[in-house]
């Protein structure tokens, strides 16, 4: 009796240990089948489509930590909870993210944050020798289809992912390390990958190049910064003959547009199309204010008077000629706009008489730094001079300057300055006073127009919005006719940049550096910032086909990477 | 109905779950096989942990006992909104206890206590979602109690020891929710020190009206566990004079062990034995877990504990005179305030199902086994005291947490 309840009770304790040591369950488990659905769509196979948003650029590089990174990446992850299946991206070797050809850097390694000598923090290069090299393929099987640098056209174009057409210049690095073959399209390879869900975001390259560059393009013939075009205005419907910062077609992008959705829903695929965001959301255009001359800087605003004095002269030039908007004025007391060079004003230097008009100007002058000058030094200056005004303005509120004039502003224009250095010595004008002069007159952005590739101007704003909103019908017009989803990013990025939105721990805004959104590139997303791109996306899928795909924490994902191992 | 489906229905309808931030109620087998009760109950030379003054009731010159537990537990965690999930892989903590009472005279007994009452071992997977909070934590501190136990006058008895505790820590976590080296690795901070002594007392009185019915009294003095010679260790944080820099360093923290006072009665009956103890646990005084480090930098981590009542029942039924069986219950109040529930100690209140048998080999020698189950109820809850480093907004981190634990013991008992 004794032994017989004794060993029933030890196995009351064995029976007990067991039942209760594998039973630690919610009541109902994210990890269950059927806590979170699908909807109406299948995401077994996710293929995702881009360029380098969809790639998980930023920082200017494609690196490992921003493809884990890339809204496709982030979506993928939540996608494992409605029947997703594995993800796979053409990784890179490693966390710098230069590209190498046959061993030769070809591209920079990414931007960080480094504190200089004075303490200030501004975007680096990150050290390192890159070991990623586009020769060698990627081999296995891709859902992530987003080239760096692609345009819609390009997603069309065979040979974009040739090895040997990266050397010329007709294909493109990133897309080269994953192409199926050296005619492969991009299209054809992700429609390959037989995607049962697929996002699509291309067409922001197709004005993006042309408003970085300020409207602006290198003429590959003679080296010169020449006006981009604006193929919407030129009727050039070949996208073969298009330069890397002309804006596309309309009719040509919605071409494109409509094969690459037809190639994509092919086998019946659902997905999500996402449009193209201002590019007035970027810090790229939002950082550099046009009124970036402040009177409290101790090297600007001393010279104010002076400055006022030679550009009242000029001024009275201006409004002789008929240009008096083009009047330049720094204030003593608030912000004033730079000086630009605007190359859609007529140039007023190809007149002879605005030389002539501008020798008393530089007589006057003279005469105020104690210089007397004759009329015939007078009238050679001017004709020095003549070219450096003939077609500048003041920036206003209405212009965008590029985050790149950011370290030119202010700054000596030293080819200007020797040129007038010269000049100035040869005309007899003691070397010291000369080189005094020659300085007063070549400060970028104050005495020297700032070149067109740093101001993006109302004209050219035009050409970008005109263009975009006419990408943006075709997307949500196409999305409409396929019944795919269709996200705002446009609207979203909007948000971020007015206000900003608050998440758990913060608020995401559009400032550079701090606001979290953007890197250090300030044009591609952080981690963060594309954490919440990916929560829009998946936000419209579910309000398209009823799925519950779980949102993430955008609190969670980094924004800038602060590093002092820089070059 | 047998006693394996009064054991699964148990399991089935508790309804209110888990407690007790770091305490550990393991100091004794006979004991918590009865709930953890025993401040009015004299049974071993355990008495010595739960009410000094009982040691002199002791009927034996000598008694001895000794006992250790495995405690396996597990902690899950969910966020619905996100879809994240994780599950704690914790090793097995290994509370024990060691029990010496030599009685003197007839009214005059010595006794040494050697136990575990606080610890806390906690393994979440590492750089998981919550890992800004908490990687693995463990906690442990053994305190050494040199009793005396007088008998006062016929029915009331006293009895009272000073308590050494050497406590250790290690505590690793991330820097921030999202920052990293230049590899991408994320920035960690972990926190270590061991052999760090602290002091307090405990006193009891016992009162015993009749043969059959004992109350008891007993206080546990606060244990301050002041850590100042430990290592804080940060690693792959990024070269950069905007973050901390890689190494080790000292820091200084404060880990308090707190006060607890308890009441409680037995009651002998035929074969049976009831008793019923009351305990609260003076929690408030854990404000902050705050870490200062050499070189001046600060984390500040509110805690805001409050003070936290148990309410322990137990019966032992002599079966035979070889074997003695005990069941118990308890609930066990957390001293975790709504708002503060951290992933390092992620207690809500807990329900204790204990069972246990003692199997007297000899007159002097005794076996004993106990068994708790601790159950949680499945909870939602936030931490909202955390922000990312130079963030002047707070990110609450919350979510619905699920815990138990199994914890079985074993032990002998010796009397001459």
């Amino acid at each position: 009796m004794m032994k017989r309840s004794y060993i029933k009770f030890l196995g009351l304790l064995f029976v007990g240990t067991a039942l209760v040591s594998c039973e630690n369950e919610f009541d109902e488990s994210v990890e269950d089948n059927d806590f979170y659905t699908a909807g109406e769509a299948d995401f077994s196979n996710y293929v995702t489509v881009g360029n380098s948003l969809t790639a998980g650029f930023a920082d200017g590089a494609l690196y490992l930590q921003g493809q884990q990174n890339s809204y496709p990446n982030i979506i993928a992850g939540q996608l494992e909870r409605v029947g997703g299946g594995e993800f796979f991206q053409p990784l890179v070797n490693d966390n710098l993210g230069g590209l190498t050809a046959g061993g030769n850097q070809i591209t920079d390694n990414r931007f960080v944050l480094a504190v200089d000598a004075d303490g200030n923090p501004g975007p680096a290069i990150l050290e390192g020798t890159p070991t990623t090299d586009i020769t060698n393929k990627v081999t296995g099987p891709l859902n992530n289809f987003g080239v760096p640098g692609a345009k819609s056209y390009h997603l069309a174009a065979p040979g974009y992912g040739s090895v040997a057409g990266v050397a010329m210049g007709t294909a493109n690095p990133y897309y080269a390390r994953f192409s199926s073959s050296e005619t492969s399209t991009v299209i054809q390879d992700a429609a390959a990958a037989n995607p049962t869900f697929f996002t699509l975001w291309i067409g922001n390259n197709d004005i993006l190049g042309y408003a970085t560059s300020g409207g602006t393009k290198v003429d590959p013939s003679t080296g010169e910064v020449v006006a981009a075009e604006d193929h919407n205005i030129t009727g050039n419907l070949d996208p073969s003959t298009y330069a890397g910062n002309d804006i596309t077609n309309n009719m040509v992008f919605a071409g494109v547009y409509s094969q690459l959705v037809t190639a994509l829903t092919a086998n019946g695929a659902k997905g999500a199309l996402v449009n193209i965001p201002d590019v007035t959301s970027i810090p790229f255009f939002t950082t550099v204010p046009p009124l970036a001359l402040s009177p409290a800087d101790p090297t600007f605003g001393p010279q104010i008077p002076l400055l006022n004095q030679v550009y009242g002269g000029l001024n009275q030039v201006f409004a002789a000629f008929g240009q008096a908007d083009r009047s330049i004025q720094f204030s003593s007391t608030g912000a004033s706009g730079i000086v630009i060079r605007d190359e859609s004003l007529a140039d007023l230097s190809q007149n002879p008489a605005f030389a002539t008009a501008l020798t008393p100007v530089v007589q006057g002058i003279g005469a105020a730094v104690g210089l007397p000058l004759s009329p015939a030094q007078a009238a050679g200056l001017a004709q020095v001079l003549a070219p450096q005004f003939g077609q500048i303005r003041q920036a206003t509120a209405d212009d965008l300057v590029t985050l790149r004039a950011a370290s030119v502003i202010g700054t000596l224009d030293q080819n200007r300055f020797d040129q007038l250095n010269a000049v100035f010595t040869q005309g007899g004008i003691p070397a010291q006073t000369a080189a005094t002069l020659a300085g007063q007159f070549s400060v970028n952005g104050v005495t020297v127009g700032m070149a067109n590739q740093f101001v993006l101007t109302p004209d050219e704003q035009d050409n970008v919005s005109d263009a975009q909103a006419s990408y943006n019908a075709t997307i949500a017009q196409l999305a409409a006719a396929n019944d795919l989803a269709l996200v705002d990013a446009r609207a979203e990025l909007q948000t971020v940049a007015q206000g900003g939105v608050p998440f758990n721990g913060g608020l995401l805004t559009s400032e550079f550096v701090t606001g979290g959104a953007f890197s250090l590139d300030g044009v591609h997303p952080t981690p963060r910032g594309y954490a919440y791109t990916a929560n829009a996306i998946i936000e419209a899928i579910n309000a398209q086909y009823g799925s519950t795909i779980p949102v993430v924490n955008i609190g969670q994902y980094g924004t800038v990477q602060t590093s002092n191992n820089i070059d | 109905m047998n006693k394996l489906q009064v054991f699964v229905v148990l399991c089935l309808v508790s309804t209110m779950a888990f407690a007790g931030g770091y305490r550990v109620s393991t100091q004794s087998n006979r004991q918590l096989a009865m709930g953890h009760t025993g401040v009015a109950v004299v049974n071993s030379a355990d008495i010595l942990f739960f009410n000094p003054a009982g040691l002199v009731h002791l009927e034996s010159r000598l008694s001895v006992s000794a006992g250790a537990f495995g405690v396996f537990s597990d902690v899950s965690y969910q966020n619905e909104q996100f879809g994240t999930f994780a599950e704690t892989d914790s090793p097995a903590g290994t509370p024990f206890y060691l029990y010496a009472s030599y009685k003197v005279t007839d009214d005059f007994a010595v006794g040494l206590g050697v136990y575990t009452p606080y610890g806390s071992n906690v393994t979440w997977p590492t750089d998981w979602v919550g890992s800004h909070l908490v990687n693995e934590i463990e906690l442990s501190a053994i305190f050494i109690q040199p009793t005396l136990s007088y008998q006062l006058f016929d029915s009331i008895s006293i009895g009272a020891g000073p308590i050494i505790a050497i406590g250790g820590v290690e505590f690793n976590r991330n820097a921030s929710r999202s920052l990293t080296d230049e590899q991408g690795n994320r920035s960690n901070v972990a926190i270590e020190d061991s052999g760090v002594t602290g002091y307090g007392w405990t006193a009891g009185l016992m009162f015993t009206p009749t043969e059959n019915f004992k109350l008891g009294f007993n206080y546990r003095s606060l244990i301050d566990i002041e850590s100042t010679e430990g290592t804080a260790t940060f690693t792959n944080f990024p070269n950069s004079p905007l973050t901390p820099s890689n190494g080790t360093q000292g820091f200084e923290a404060t880990l308090p062990l707190p006060a607890e006072a308890t009441v409680g009665v037995s009651y002998k009956w035929d074969k049976f034995l009831f008793a019923f103890d009351y305990n609260r646990a003076f929690w408030s005084e854990y404000e902050a877990l705050d870490i200062v480090f050499e070189d001046g930098s600060e984390s500040i981590n509110p805690r805001n504990y409050k003070d936290a009542s148990t309410y322990r029942f137990g019966v032992e039924y002599n079966a035979t005179g070889k074997l003695d069986i005990r069941a118990g219950y308890y609930f066990d109040e957390s001293p975790v305030q709504s708002g503060y529930f951290a992933p390092e100690t992620p207690r809500n209140d807990s329900n204790g199902y204990t069972f246990g048998l003692s199997y007297n080999v000899s007159s002097k020698f005794s076996i004993d086994a106990s068994l708790l189950y601790l159950r949680f109820k499945q909870i939602n809850e936030s931490y909202d005291f955390y922000s990312d480093p130079g963030v002047p907004v707070t990110a609450p981190f919350g979510g619905t947490y699920k815990s138990q634990a199994l914890i079985p013991g074993l032990g002998v008992t010796y009397n001459m």
